[in-house]
Formats: C-alpha cells, structure tokens, sequence
C-alpha cells in the first residue's frame, strides 16, 4: 500500500479559521471603544445562531456534526455579517441574516468548501434588500452622539426596540461618510465642504478610522502568520486607491480622495478578511490580483454612481460567479511546459 | 515587477543557484543514522533475489535449482533493451526458484531465485577493465552486465541512460547528492566515508558520456560530505564542481536538481539526454567505479536502517538479504513499531510484510511507529486555500488536480497536466484538510492509463472481429456451396418421391429461412440446416472469443501484457474447441440424419414437423445440436428440452447484449473524457 506522505505539516482547518477570528479582535476592540458595547451582543448572537444553524443543517444532511463545528468557519462567517450590520439593528436582524448565510448560502451548497459565494456577503445582501431602512440605521460614534448610549441602554434597544426615556432615534444614529458624501453630492455640494462635516475624520469616518485602521493591523497579523498571501489585499487596496486616484484627479470637487475611500466603509475588512475566503475566491496568484482588483472597481463604482452607499458585498458576489472563469485562465505556467 | 523579477535573477546568479518553485523543508531526521559509519552485516542464512529489481523486463534466469554460483556470478541476463541483470551475491546453492512477496506496494508475490549461502562468500574471478583505453560503445555493452541500476530509487537500468552506441550529446553531467527526503542518509555516508570511489566513479560515467563537465549538488545539511567530497577531488586533482543547494524536499528530483544547479528547465517531453544533462546517483557512480575498475558487479548497496529501531545505522547490505537481518543488526525495532516503510517519509511504501529481502531500490527502511507517524485525521474538504500550489515544485495547481481526480474527470485532469506531477507529496505535507492529495494523483494516472489500454484493447478486438466476421461468411459461403452440391448429388441418387428441391447454391439467410422451412424436411433442407447451425455455432463461439479477450484485456493491470496474452490465448482455444464441436454436430447431422429422415416413415415425418412446429411456438431460432442428433424424441422430452435451451439460448443472448452495451458504453466514456 502505497499512502505516502505519511508526514504531515499542516495547521488545521480550525486553527486557521481560529486565528482569522483571533485576527479580528483588535477590530472589534476598536469598534466597542468608538461604537459602545452594542457591537459584542450582535455578535454573540451571530455566533450563537451560525453554530445551530450549522450544527441543525449537518444533522439533516447526515454528516458528521463535531469536526465541522469545531472548524471555526461558520463561527467567520457569523462574526464579518455581525460586524458587517448596524451594531443596535434589532436582534432578529443578525439571526435572520447569518441563518440564511449558513443554511442557504454554505451548507445547501454542500458545505465546507463547496459554497461558491461568500455566505456572509450573500447574509449581508439578503438583509440589505430585504430591510434596507434598518440596514442603514448606523449608530453615531459616540464621542458624536448627542446622547451616547449606554451598553445597557444598546442592549435595551436590540432586544425592544425602544429607546431611553426621551432620547430620538436620530439621536443616536448619523449617516456614514459615504452615505453622508453620497447624499450631500446629490445636493450639488463639493466634497471639500462635504468633508468638513462632523462625521469626517482624518482619514474616513471619524471614529471608524480607528476600527479600520484596527482591521489592517489584524490582517497584516493573517499575513505574517501566513494565513493569507499578500496578492488580495494589495490587489485590493492598490486598485481602489488607483481608481479613486483617477477620478479624484480628474475632479476633486466630485469624487473623494483615495485614502477616504481606503478607510471607508468595508475597504479594510474586504481587504484583510472577505476576498480572502479561500472558499469563493480564486486560487491561483494572478487569478487572486484579478479577483481582488474586480471587486475594487465594482466596489468603487457602485459607492459612486449606484443606488447603495458601499458595495462591497455586490461587487464581491458578482466576482464569486467570475472565480472559475478567473481561475480556468490565470493557471501559472508549469514546470517544463511553455506557457 | 519585472525589474524585480530581474534584480532577484541577478542575485539568484550571484548565488549560483536557481531555486524552483514551492518546496517544503520537513524535519530532517538524519542525525539519528549519522552517528555511526556504515556498518557491515554478516552474511545471512539465505539470499532472496527478486527477479523484479529494476524498471524494465524481467531478466532471464540462468541458474537451476541445485545449481553452486559463486559471489557476483550472473544468474539472471536482462532480457531486452530495459533490463538488468542480476547476480549472486554470495556463494552458495540455488535452493529454490519460486514466487516470494517482494518489497513492492503491490505487496504481491513474485519470482525470486534463492540462494542458501555456505558461508565462504567466495567471489568469481573479478576482471577489472582498463575503460580509460577502451571503446566507449564495449564499455556500454559490458554494462548490460553489470546489473547496476540507479541507485537512488529510480532503479532504472544504467545502461539504458549511455547510449549502445557510446556515442552521446551530453556536455554537462549532474551527480545527484541532493538526498533530500527526511530520515534517508546512505548518500551521506557514502559521501563521508567513499569520498575517493565517488570521484573515480564520476570519471568513469563522465568518459562513458563523454561529458566536458561534472557537477555535484549537495544540499547545505550535509556539510561532511560536501567537504570529503571536496578533499577528494582535491586529492585526485579532478574537475568537478561540488554545488551547496538549500535544503528543501524536493531538491534531489533530478528536474529540479537540474535547474538548481543549472538554471535549466528541462521540457516535461524530453529526457534531460536531450537538452545535453544526464543525472546519475551518487551511489550509481560509485557502483560504476565498483564494476569497471574493480569487476564487481552491483551486488549490495548502503542502505539507512533508522526510524524506531535502537541505533539507527547505515549498512552495506548484499541484495538479497532479508529485511529481519538489517533490523536486528540495528540493535532490533522497538516494542511499538508497527510495520516497516522502504524510502523515506515523504514518497516510500508500507512494506507488505516483514519478511521481505533487500534490494537495488532500497535506500532506507524506516521502522515505523504510532508516535513516529501519527495517523493522519479524517480528511475534511478542501477549502481551496491553494497552500498545495505553493508547495509544488512542479507548479501544478494540486487543488484542482484534486477535484478532477475526485470527480473522474480525467481529461480535465490530463489538461491541468496531471502527468507532470511527480507524487513527491509536498502538498499532502502542507494540507490543511488531511487530505491524501497524491493517493487521488496515484489513482487518476492509473485510471486514465487503464482507459486509454482499455480503448487500445477494444479497438484491437473490434477489428479482429470484423475480420473474423468476413472470414467466416466467406468460410460459411464455401462449406454451403460444398454441402448443396453433395447433397444434390446425394438427391439424384434417391427415389424421385420428393418434391420442391430447390437447389440453393447459396445459404446467406439463416433463422429466418430455417423458421419459415415448412416441416417436410428434405435432404438437402437438413444439410443446409445443419451447415447453418454449424456457422452460427462458430460465430457464437468467435463472439465470445472476442469478448473475453476485450474484458479481460481492460482489467489487465497496464504493466503486465502476459495475462493479456493468455486470455488471448484461452479464448482462442476455446474458439477452437467450439468450432470442433460444431463441426461434429454438422457432421452428424450430414452424415446421418438425413438418411434416418428420409427413409423415416410417414408417422416419424409428422412428429418432426410437430417437433419444429413446438420449437418455432416457443421462439427457438437457432437449431440446437442435440435435436439435430436426436429428431425423434419424444414430445414431452423434446418439449422440455426445447423449452430449456430457448432458456438457454435467450439467457445467453442477454448476457452478450449486455456485454456488447457495456463495452459499447465504456467506449463511449472513453471518448467522452
């Protein structure tokens, strides 16, 4: 019997989604800093309800349940819908969302490894379609907030829906950057003056600079530990940053700089921890810079010229289809062989 | 990029040495057996000699049981153009010829010659050859007999890679010293202690290559032998670059070798002999220097005992030896060694059983244990985090190698280039999901390869069997015409009662002209029944020839064209034993039956026509030989008897149908993929 290698050197499957999870904390620490504690009950229940859901689909279909539960994957999907989503959104929101990722988008698919979309983007545009005035419910950073809730009074919110004694839901919430530029453009204003409003920071959001910025600490951590390779998130960010450039360049007054886009909205948990699912993204080295630099554009131009404020989700879904088509014609010379 | 691509060319030049993509660097494990030098075993009680050492043609045996052969005395002559021979390797009696399992992942048995030693280890007269004043092409032609082989688990007969004529294109010859799999270390010791036989070898292999220079590569863990190996090219004052390549698994392919040391790609259709390479083995060109200057054939080889045995050591080992012998020598495995493993870690084999002898292949045997080699978790699915493509050195794209092996799909398979892969393992040792990504490689190549012979066999067979298929029309066209001119001949004899003698000169139609043949049987009726029967009685029988020779063809495992033969053979035998038998039955049936029948009286007649007329209620076609013999039985014998072969004959039909559809079908996948 011939069934060498009969060495092995190999992290699990777990041990590498537990470290992307493990890469996502400083993130999430900057994110209950700036936001409140909000953000850690979405995701409890995000987690809780991806592990049922997983736990229920490999009952039904018969496989077994330990070994995939214990892979952390749909424990990843749970945690970037959470922290995708408005942290005070009601509570069935998350549970909706991260039960139609796991069961619909990942386990009728077949699973670990077969799913061909990101389940958490497929989450995330399923809840954006189906309850849009609550997916854009953001909360003000609460150094903005005109009256900053508590993590009881979040918590209060999340599970009733009901706000502190005489305090306004417009109190609590503000528009994103993007959301705010999308809409004041609209209005015929210029972004020089656009920026000058109170939800702008040095960077992107004010506040949110900070939790990107966190997000990119954690994925440079991916990319030393070698979860991830350098191709996608470079691919990415290098893109996007290219073609905000040129339409900043060409008229300033109309299109945001470049690095507010790099640290807006998704950009950084796209780079670092979306377009890097192995799963639904293409596998070769070129396929990856392709991949990633498609959903840059697409991201771009719908946050420029389509009907959301971010696009991240859209344009990551529409470069999933693209993958084996990306794959089938980025294959790398072999060994011996002209190209 | 590309200024970078440059920049790091250039400091790769600098370097001297061109890395190759992917690569992995397991733990070394080569201490273990590097504390001793290379030990020597006494010799054994006996000495099993597979005749299957060697890629190639069985050799052909020399000696009979009983038979006295001295140490290095050659017992089994290669046989055709890829083959070695095989020679004694003590002196002693040949005490048996039979089938031993053999250390193959077969584990199957094989023809081995074994020689019970008596002890004096006496050798033949040794002729060492002056090969510095002898023509390239005898220096060649005596190699065939020398039995060597490459040494570094290729096993591919050395001759082959000089060309008979002595005459070849190489200008660079590359001496393989990588040694790169975990554990292996005999190249090691081999280099550390023959340092001297290395380099006197070289010469040899380069003269016979007529090679203008040598390099050595040597991976940077072994930095003993990169230095005995410098003292004594030093000391012999010959001109042979020593190359540090990096450690990492796997340098010592010769592809990747070759471009280690050279930067040269060698294309994935060409011998490395095209583009002007050859690479030999370290312990290949020592064996060279053994045969021509000493005249020692290739009868031992150092072989690393390690794993979990108590010292770990390197051993001159004479072929032949049985596995238990090295084992104990290394001071015997310990409490919870499971089995044993020949090659190292990363591309050796479970050996099928302890019992086996050590041969040209065997570079290491590994005692293998649960803590050494844990068992590997059940597989989970891939995540397609393409860590295998990183990790393969030939740039295959494993994970979809891996999904189309899975899947069956062979072609896609060929297209991503599944042939190149070289199963070194690099991306099973780096999946995350535990999955045994070079045992789907293993089972897509043979898979494919079976198709393909299958395809080659069935189209072989299928026309064959057309041409059978005219042969025997043309034969049936004869043997009618013959029969309707005896039988003519036989009617004009007779009393003129009967009527309705159609002279037929020609029978092409069969069942049908037979069901419609009213009951009043005449002579000539009877013999062109019976010539028909006789026909499709050969058809039958040359169709089932054809199928048996088609589906035993497609199970017959690729190597092994012998049992292939056989089935040939036999089914042809059996053609024959059919075609006997139905010319018996038609001889009967000419010879006798027509006279019974047509000095049969009236009653006699009527039951016959009944007869026919029960046959044709219950769908016989074909008339049988039995009836033919025996036309007037009974009615409920006959009844039955009828009843019985329609079965028969139906159950017979079906099985044919259905093995027509199956090798119609598995033509049809083949084509498809």
């Amino acid at each position: 019997m011939n069934r060498s290698p009969y060495i092995s050197n190999a992290p699990s499957v777990g041990s590498i989604m537990f470290k992307v999870l493990l890469a996502l904390v400083p993130g999430i620490a900057a994110y209950v800093w700036i936001y409140g504690g909000g953000i850690l009950v979405t995701l409890t229940l995000a987690t809780i309800t991806a592990l049922a859901a997983e736990a229920a689909m490999l009952k039904l279909r018969k496989r077994p349940i330990q070994p995939f539960l214990m892979d952390y994957s749909a424990v990843v999907t749970a945690w970037l819908l959470a922290l995708a989503i408005p942290p005070i959104a009601p509570w069935w929101l998350i549970v909706v969302g991260t039960f139609f990722a796991i069961v619909v988008a990942k386990q009728l698919y077949g699973g670990l490894g077969y799913n061909p979309f990101n389940p958490a983007m497929i989450g995330y545009a399923v809840l954006l379609i189906s309850f849009p005035v609550l997916m854009t419910k953001w909360p003000a950073a609460l150094q903005l907030a005109q009256t900053p809730l508590s993590f009881g009074d979040q918590l209060h919110l999340i599970f009733s829906g009901v706000l502190p004694q005489g305090v306004q839901i417009d109190a609590v919430t503000s528009a994103t950057p993007l959301d705010y530029l999308k809409t004041q453009l609209m209005l015929k204003h210029e972004v020089g003056s656009i920026t000058q409003a109170p939800v702008f920071g040095v960077l992107g959001g004010k506040g949110n600079e900070w939790v990107t910025g966190a997000y990119l600490l954690g994925g440079l951590y991916l990319w030393q530990q070698k979860i991830i390779s350098w191709h996608l998130p470079t691919a990415f960010l290098a893109a996007l940053a290219m073609i905000s450039g040129v339409f900043w360049l060409v008229n300033p007054a109309h299109f945001a700089s470049p690095l507010f886009h790099l640290f807006s909205g998704a950009s950084m948990l796209c780079a670092f921890f979306i377009i890097t699912d192995p799963v639904s993204g293409p596998t070769t080295p070129k396929g990856k810079l392709y991949f990633a630099a498609g959903v840059a554009v697409i991201a771009y131009l719908i946050r420029v010229y389509g009907g959301y404020p971010d696009g991240i989700a859209f344009a990551v879904i529409f470069m999933n289809i693209c993958v084996p088509l990306i794959d089938a014609h980025t294959q790398p010379r072999v060994f011996g062989h002209e190209k | 990029m590309n200024a970078i691509v440059n920049i790091v060319s250039l400091f790769k030049s600098a370097k001297d040495i061109f890395p190759f993509h992917g690569g992995v660097h397991p733990p070394e494990n080569k201490a273990q057996s590097t504390q001793l030098p290379i030990g020597q075993l006494p010799i054994p009680e006996k000495i099993v000699l597979p005749l299957r050492q060697h890629v190639g043609n069985i050799p052909k045996i020399k000696v009979s049981v009983g038979d006295y052969v001295l140490k290095g005395q050659l017992i089994a002559e290669a046989e055709g153009t890829v083959s070695a021979a095989i020679h004694g390797s003590t002196s002693g009696t040949v005490s048996a010829i039979s089938d031993a399992i053999i250390p193959h992942p077969s584990g199957l048995p094989d023809r081995c010659i074994t020689i019970a030693p008596d002890g004096l280890d006496k050798w033949i007269e040794k002729t060492p050859q002056d090969w510095r004043n002898a023509e390239r092409k005898s220096l060649v032609a005596s190699l065939r007999l020398s039995g060597i082989v490459g040494l570094g688990g290729a096993t591919f007969p050395t001759h082959i890679k000089l060309r008979a004529d002595g005459k070849s294109g190489v200008h660079t010859l590359v001496i393989n010293a990588a040694e790169c799999e975990p554990y292996i270390t005999c190249d090691d010791m081999l280099m550390r202690e023959r340092a001297d036989e290395i380099v006197k070898g070289v010469a040899i292999a380069q003269y016979l290559l007529g090679a203008e220079k040598v390099m050595i590569g040597v991976e940077d863990n072994k930095p003993e032998a990169a230095d005995a190996l410098k003292t004594a090219i030093n000391k012999l004052n010959a001109q042979i670059q020593v190359k540090i390549v990096p450690t990492l698994y796997p340098s010592g392919d010769a592809r990747r070798l070759v471009h280690l040391v050279l930067g040269t790609e060698i294309p994935y259709d060409k011998r490395s002999t095209e583009v002007g390479l050859q690479v030999f083995n370290v312990a290949t060109v020592v064996a060279l220097y053994r045969y021509f200057e000493l005249g020692e054939p290739s009868i031992s080889r150092i072989v690393s005992m390690t794993g979990n045995v108590q010292k770990p050591q390197n051993f001159e080992v004479l072929f032949g030896t049985p596995m238990l012998h090295l084992v104990q020598a290394a001071g015997g495995a310990k409490a919870n060694t499971t089995h044993f493993i020949m090659g190292g870690p990363m591309m050796g084999f479970d050996l099928p059983t302890a019992e086996v002898p050590i041969t040209k292949a065997a570079n290491c045997i590994i005692a293998a244990s649960p803590t050494l080699f844990e068992q590997p978790p059940p597989a989970m699915p891939c995540i397609r985090c393409a860590r295998c493509a990183d990790a393969c050195p030939v740039n295959l794209q494993p994970q979809e190698l891996y999904w189309f092996a899975k899947s069956d799909n062979f072609e896609k398979a060929n297209d991503y280039k599944l042939f190149d892969c070289i199963e070194c393992g690099a991306c099973s040792y780096v999946c995350p999901s535990d999955i045994p990504l070079v045992q789907y490689y293993r089972y897509a190549k043979s898979e494919i390869i079976a198709l393909d012979k299958a395809k080659e066999a069935a189209d072989l067979a299928r026309e064959r069997n057309d041409f059978r298929l005219a042969r025997i029309e043309r034969e049936k066209q004869e043997r009618a015409q013959k029969h309707a001119e005896r039988a003519q001949a036989g009617k004009a004899e007779a009393a003129k009662t009967e009527t309705g003698t159609k002279a037929e000169p020609k029978i092409d139609q069969s069942d049908e002209k037979l069901n419609t043949n009213n009951g009043l049987t005449s002579g000539a009726d009877d013999a062109k029944k019976a010539a028909i029967a006789a026909a499709i009685e050969r058809a039958k029988a040359l169709k089932a020839a054809a199928q048996t020779e088609a589906t035993t063809e497609q199970k017959v495992k690729p190597e092994k064209s012998a049992p292939a033969d056989d089935a040939a053979k036999k089914a042809l035998i059996a053609a024959a034993i059919e075609r006997a038998k139905a010319q018996k039955a038609a001889a009967l049936a000419t010879g006798n039956i027509p006279k019974n029948v047509a000095d049969a009286a009236e009653p006699v007649k009527k039951e016959i026509a009944e007869i026919e007329a029960r046959r044709q209620s219950v769908g016989l076609a074909e008339p049988k030989e039995a009836e033919l013999i025996t036309p007037n039985n009974t009615d409920a014998a006959a009844d039955k008897q009828a009843l019985i072969a329609a079965a028969i004959a139906r159950a017979k039909a079906q099985k044919a149908a259905a093995d027509a559809a199956k090798l119609a079908q598995s033509d049809i996948k083949t084509e498809k993929e």
